[in-house]
């Protein structure tokens, strides 16, 4: 479990989140959504310590990561896996050469073992027999799944992953969002995926944490936002027309 | 940029990363290292066979070819042009995994980003940049001595005469002491640039032309404190 408590950040003036807090249950898909621009990826590095936010904390499973000095942040590093929105792959190593890295840097695996362990991640992911290639030579959808490879490598407890289906095509994109939401159960990890794809949010929430103006604006499960009184997140929700179909056809329907 | 020097993750693969880019700057630097001081040696030769005349007596080619050389083409000139081939190169590697997030992954991962890819560079350059100069003043000095046997403006008694009337040990230490200090320069202030690189493709070109041009001028500005530090 990952609980964010009362996070601020601000650059040079713009207040970007103001007094934040959310709580990332284990085992569970846990979504941010919200529009583009909105705080998402500032939340989400504020809590994995690639921005120190200006107020707050942070807790994995009840260690505060904030106040934490380098070398302590650098074991629950170890502990976290993430995917970023581009993948983000070494382009100088292979697929195989970059699942390998963090065994290389960090475990105390033979040759032999982490092989191994690259060709489960490789199997997990469905691209056995590409670990040769180069990221430069893979698809979008490719790249992102070596990127879900490589970020569970090390067998992480925390898995963030930051729009993992932008820039894909829908039905790949589906294919990512089950890969993390399957992942997910099987390792029991604690899992946030920002998004703003209501697709992705309807297929593989768990929970829901909408942003808005840098405050959390809405927070609960994916029936409990369709039928939310919240008139921002009733914009963001049904901006498209699908979307407006759905919630006029019963299902959705309140009371 | 004082987490540079942080203990790198694991001695095997600093190594790994540290032949990699001796690689990069070093071996693949010889090439025009090489046909710089032949090409500048020879120039030398011919240009000061062309000045003197009358009471100069020839030797002077070879003391010249000598001294210009060791004291200012090779420790100075050359790393002026290597800060234009490293310097946008380092630039630009680290600029493009910047904004790709490479760093931001290197980072989630535990891994002390600067010093993994910036120290290697670091030593690389402290190692090979020196090397190649030490290169360049013998092969600037000897183009000059077969161009001057070649084109007849001096004997090969003379060009010798030359080459040692008035050397001083101190000016190869001199020259490589400014050499050292230069090299840091272009791959620290490369590293910087590209490191801190934010936005995308067309800040990653900003951040490469701001190397070159900033390491040169800082180069050039170095060089005069130095001369003036250590030849007077
Ligand atoms: N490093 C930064 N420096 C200054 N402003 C930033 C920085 N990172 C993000 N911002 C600003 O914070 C706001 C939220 O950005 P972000 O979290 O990336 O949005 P998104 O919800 O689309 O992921 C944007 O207005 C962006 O310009
Ligand atoms: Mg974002």
């Amino acid at each position: 479990m990952i609980e964010v408590k009362n996070i601020s950040k601000s650059f040079g003036g713009t207040q970007v989140l103001n007094d934040v807090s959310a709580t990332f249950e284990k085992g569970k898909v846990n979504f941010i959504i919200g529009r583009s621009g909105s705080g998402k990826s500032v939340l989400t590095k504020c809590t994995v310590g690639l921005l120190e936010p200006d107020l707050g904390h942070v807790f994995f499973d009840g260690r505060d990561f904030t106040t934490m000095n380098r070398n302590e942040r650098k074991e629950i590093r170890k502990e976290i896996g993430m995917l970023f929105q581009g993948g983000a792959l070494f382009d100088s190593m292979t697929v195989a050469e970059n699942i390998k890295f963090p065994l290389k840097m960090f475990s105390d695996m033979d040759e032999d073992s982490m092989s191994a362990r690259v060709q489960d991640c490789l199997s997990r992911v469905e691209l056995e027999g590409q670990g040769e290639k180069f990221p430069g030579e893979l698809s979008g959808g490719m790249q992102k799944r070596v990127g879900i490879a490589r970020a569970i490598s090390m067998n992480p407890k925390y898995l963030f992953c930051d729009e993992p289906n932008s820039g894909l095509d829908p039905q790949t994109a589906i294919v990512i969002d089950n890969l993390i939401a399957d992942i997910t159960n099987e390792y029991g990890m604690t899992t946030v995926v920002v998004s703003h794809d209501m697709n992705s949010v309807i297929e593989a929430s768990d929970t829901i944490h909408f942003i808005h103006n840098g405050e959390i604006a809405f927070k609960g499960n994916n029936a409990e936002m369709m039928v939310s009184d919240s008139p921002t997140l009733n914009d963001f929700i049904y901006a498209s027309k699908l979307m407006q179909k759905l919630r006029d056809t019963s299902s959705y329907k309140k009371g | 940029m004082a987490t540079v020097l942080h203990k790198p993750e694991k001695g095997k693969v600093f190594r790994r990363q540290l032949v990699k880019e001796m690689s990069i700057i070093g071996v693949e630097s010889v090439g025009i290292v090489a046909l710089l001081s032949v090409f500048m040696g020879a120039v030398m030769c011919l240009q000061t066979a062309h000045q003197i005349g009358g009471w100069i007596p020839v030797y002077t080619i070879g003391f010249t070819v000598r001294q210009t050389m060791i004291l200012e083409f090779s420790p100075t000139l050359i790393p002026v042009i290597l800060a234009g081939k490293i310097g946008s190169n380092i630039a630009s590697q680290l600029g493009t995994m910047r904004v790709t997030e490479q760093i931001d992954a290197l980072e989630i991962m535990g891994v002390n980003s600067a010093g993994f890819l910036v120290l290697p560079k670091f030593v690389a350059g402290f190692i090979c940049i020196p090397v190649l100069v030490i290169m360049s003043m013998v092969l600037g000095v000897s183009s000059g001595a077969v161009i001057a046997l070649i084109s007849g403006v001096s004997s090969m008694a003379d060009f010798e005469y030359g080459l040692q009337v008035d050397f001083v040990s101190y000016d190869v230490v001199y020259a490589l002491i400014k050499t050292t200090v230069f090299a840091l320069i272009m791959t620290s202030v490369s590293a910087y640039h590209g490191y801190y690189t934010s936005g995308g493709a067309i800040e990653v070109a900003k951040s490469s032309t701001k190397a070159v041009v900033y390491s040169v001028v800082i180069i050039m500005l170095t060089n005069l404190v130095l001369t003036k530090l250590l030849l007077t």
